[in-house]
């Protein structure tokens, strides 16, 4: 009933392909924004904003960069943190280089380092597909956290081995360092993480993506039809590792504060992958979800004891924690295989004809 | 100069003027190269009956060494205690057959892959509820394995063999050797072949997936029960092996994802390249290259040669 495009006629062509085309998705995505850049920061809670708003912003951004590359592109990659990685340290070094310059140029600018490194590793998805194509992308997990450890320079031969963040000032306020305030690295994450996310979904609409899709589904026709399987299959690995790597060093200098090898391993690539499957694949839409999923639930589950008023053993909630993240994952993959993405789709289509669902 | 002489002269100098150590470092190599033919043979044996990638092949290793290393520690006997891990995993192969492959069947190859990481993830969190966090050592003298070494004089060093390393081969051996024969001879074994070939032809001959599955995941479930014995015979049993099972993936890119015999040259392989190189070329580049060596090697030769060595050949149908 509400939920209807019934009377909204389109005139111009511009207005048809717009990215939402329906005025209560407009309206929707509004109020999204306005919870987004109004409501929570005015009633968040510093450790909400630190534990839960910028991860979950930060991850979402790496998620849509693996959803580039395996959703609409079809090529499966296991290498998603190692990438994140390259744009942290390319950052830390840039910021370290040039004390002066404006950090979030800085940070977007490392993706470009971490596109780089994909280019070079998605070299092989030419020849080799599916399961084989993992293996590749494994190589380049393993290698480049070895280099992360071995090549002391890029982390300015300190004793820890570790990257921490510079205090740096932008705009006339501490966007990064221990002076920083939660809700000054919330927008700017926020800002950055939009942007991008808008540059995505207009990316995937167009030549390019619907290149990458055509790739995904059957690459021989593509090719047949005039899809250069190098051009579309490359700048899928340099977009998505773009996206990672703009992630990673994001998470290093607006949430962690500082990072070991260990927060680029393969778990960590692990975790993307699920993102993009339980939020959906092929859907940017599903990449926030998923990470909203995967975040949310750890931090949730810890807190669920204490809500109903049981008190269970810290390490052993560490073990429920872990069992139940891989029970739910087997479950949500039972019940709807193409993620959550495809249940709010569900959903919209239900809400369209509702209540009259015969009429 | 200086540089082109230690990568290119250098190695093969020391190899020359030292081969009771060259020997040792082969050796070293093989061993490790029957470990990760043997955590091949686990992920071959379900690739080859499902078309599914079970990367908790891994977890399973160190779940039925932990729970043999339990049931011991109750106070039985070791052969009973490995009668009973046996069932465990016996059990474990009918649960995930019932409440994973069976609701999934039909779907696309990366949620099923997805769904064995899901598997992992459970069964690491139950394992560390059930035995705790910490490395065990394995029972290995208990289960009748030798210990001690032989000595050989090779020019002026000696080369020790460990009786656990050579039992270890021994077993590979015989389990590929069985895993052969039961494929290719019994009733079962040919089932299990057609079920790779065609799920739906197999199922319209009278075939029970759901058996198969089940079959197979007790088998490959076996084979981690070995590898787990041989592997904690060497080092203590820990949770940091299942990092080390992803070795197994690029002995599989090598080998081939089907083939048993493959799973085999392809581990060894990797084992004798990965230490050789380590041991004479790993000082230039730093140490540890061992971590990536092998993914490495499998991406070279995966542009060469895409369906891995004795792989069948990859025909594309449009």
């Amino acid at each position: 009933m509400f939920y209807r495009e019934t009377g909204q006629f389109k005139t111009t062509y511009e207005a048809d392909s717009a990215i939402f085309p329906i005025l209560q998705d407009r309206i929707g995505i509004a109020l999204m924004l306005a919870v987004a850049f109004v409501v929570i920061p005015l009633t968040g809670s510093d450790f909400f904003l630190n534990t839960m708003m910028i991860p979950f912003l930060i991850f979402a951004l790496a998620a849509i960069g693996l959803n580039i590359l395996t959703g609409y592109t079809g090529q499966i990659s296991l290498g998603s943190g190692a990438f994140m990685g390259v744009g942290a340290y390319s950052c830390y070094k840039m910021a370290s280089l040039f004390p002066d310059m404006n950090l979030i140029v800085l940070v977007l600018f490392s993706g470009f380092f971490s596109a780089a490194a994909g280019m070079i590793f998605g070299l092989p998805s030419l020849r080799i597909k599916g399961f084989y194509l993992v293996v590749t992308t494994l190589a380049a997990q393993f290698f480049l956290t070895w280099a992360f450890i071995r090549v002391a320079w890029l982390y300015n031969y300190n004793d820890s081995g570790a990257i921490d963040t510079l205090p740096r000032k932008a705009f006339g306020l501490w966007i990064s360092g221990a002076e920083a305030s939660p809700v000054t690295r919330y927008f700017v994450v926020l800002c950055i993480v939009i942007a991008m996310t808008w540059f995505a979904s207009n990316l995937v609409r167009g030549r390019i993506g619907r290149s990458w899709m055509m790739i995904r589904d059957m690459d021989i026709a593509a090719e047949l039809m005039g899809v250069r399987p190098l051009y579309a299959k490359i700048s899928a690995f340099a977009v998505s590792s773009f996206y990672c790597g703009v992630a990673g060093s994001m998470m290093v200098f607006f949430w962690l504060g500082s990072a070991e090898v260990e927060s680029f391993d393969e778990n960590q690539s692990f975790l993307i992958l699920f993102m993009v499957i339980l939020g959906g694949l092929g859907s940017i839409m599903g990449s926030y979800m998923g990470a909203a999923f995967i975040v949310v639930l750890p931090v949730a589950l810890r807190a669920a004891p204490e809500f109903f008023g049981i008190t269970v053993n810290p390490t052993n909630m560490e073990h429920y924690t872990i069992m139940i993240i891989g029970a739910l994952i087997i479950f949500f993959l039972i019940v709807e295989p193409h993620g959550l993405a495809r249940l709010w789709q569900i959903a919209k289509e239900k809400l369209r004809t509702w209540p009259f669902p015969y009429a | 100069m200086d540089i082109l002489h230690s990568i290119f002269a250098a190695p093969f100098i020391d190899m020359y003027s030292a081969p009771d150590f060259l020997l040792q470092v082969l050796w070293e190599g093989f061993v490790s190269g029957t470990l990760y033919a043997l955590l091949a043979l686990g992920f071959v044996l379900i690739f080859k009956a499902s078309g599914v990638f079970n990367f908790a092949q891994g977890i399973m290793v160190v779940f039925a060494a932990l729970t043999l290393v339990g049931l011991h520690s109750l106070g039985m006997p070791a052969y009973v205690a490995l009668a009973l891990t046996i069932g465990v995993m016996g059990l474990l192969a009918l649960g995930v057959e019932r409440f994973i492959m069976r609701k999934l069947v039909n779907q696309p190859d990366i949620i099923l892959f997805m769904a064995t990481i899901g598997l992992t993830y459970f069964l690491i969190g139950l394992g560390e509820f059930v035995f705790g966090g910490e490395p065990q050592k394995m029972i290995a003298s208990e289960l009748g394995l030798p210990s001690g070494s032989i000595d050989f004089t090779v020019g002026r060093g000696v080369v020790i063999l460990e009786y656990a390393d050579i039992a270890a081969a021994v077993v590979a051996a015989l389990l590929v050797f069985s895993l052969g024969f039961f494929f290719s001879k019994t009733r079962i074994g040919r089932a299990l072949r057609a079920v790779a070939d065609d799920h739906q032809a197999a199922l319209s001959v009278g075939i029970s997936l759901n058996q198969i599955w089940a079959i197979v995941w007790f088998a490959s479930g076996i084979v981690a029960l070995a590898t787990g014995i041989m592997w904690g015979a060497k080092s203590d049993v820990s949770f940091a092996l299942q990092i080390i099972a992803l070795k197994a993936l690029p002995v599989l890119v090598l080998g081939g994802f089907t083939s048993i015999p493959g799973a085999i040259v392809g581990g060894l392989i990797i084992g004798f390249g990965e230490k050789i190189f380590e041991i004479y070329w790993g000082g230039l580049m730093g140490g540890g290259v061992e971590s990536w060596f092998a993914y490495v090697i499998a991406l070279i030769f995966l542009l060469f040669r895409p369906q891995g060595l004795f792989g069948e050949k990859i025909i594309d149908r449009i």
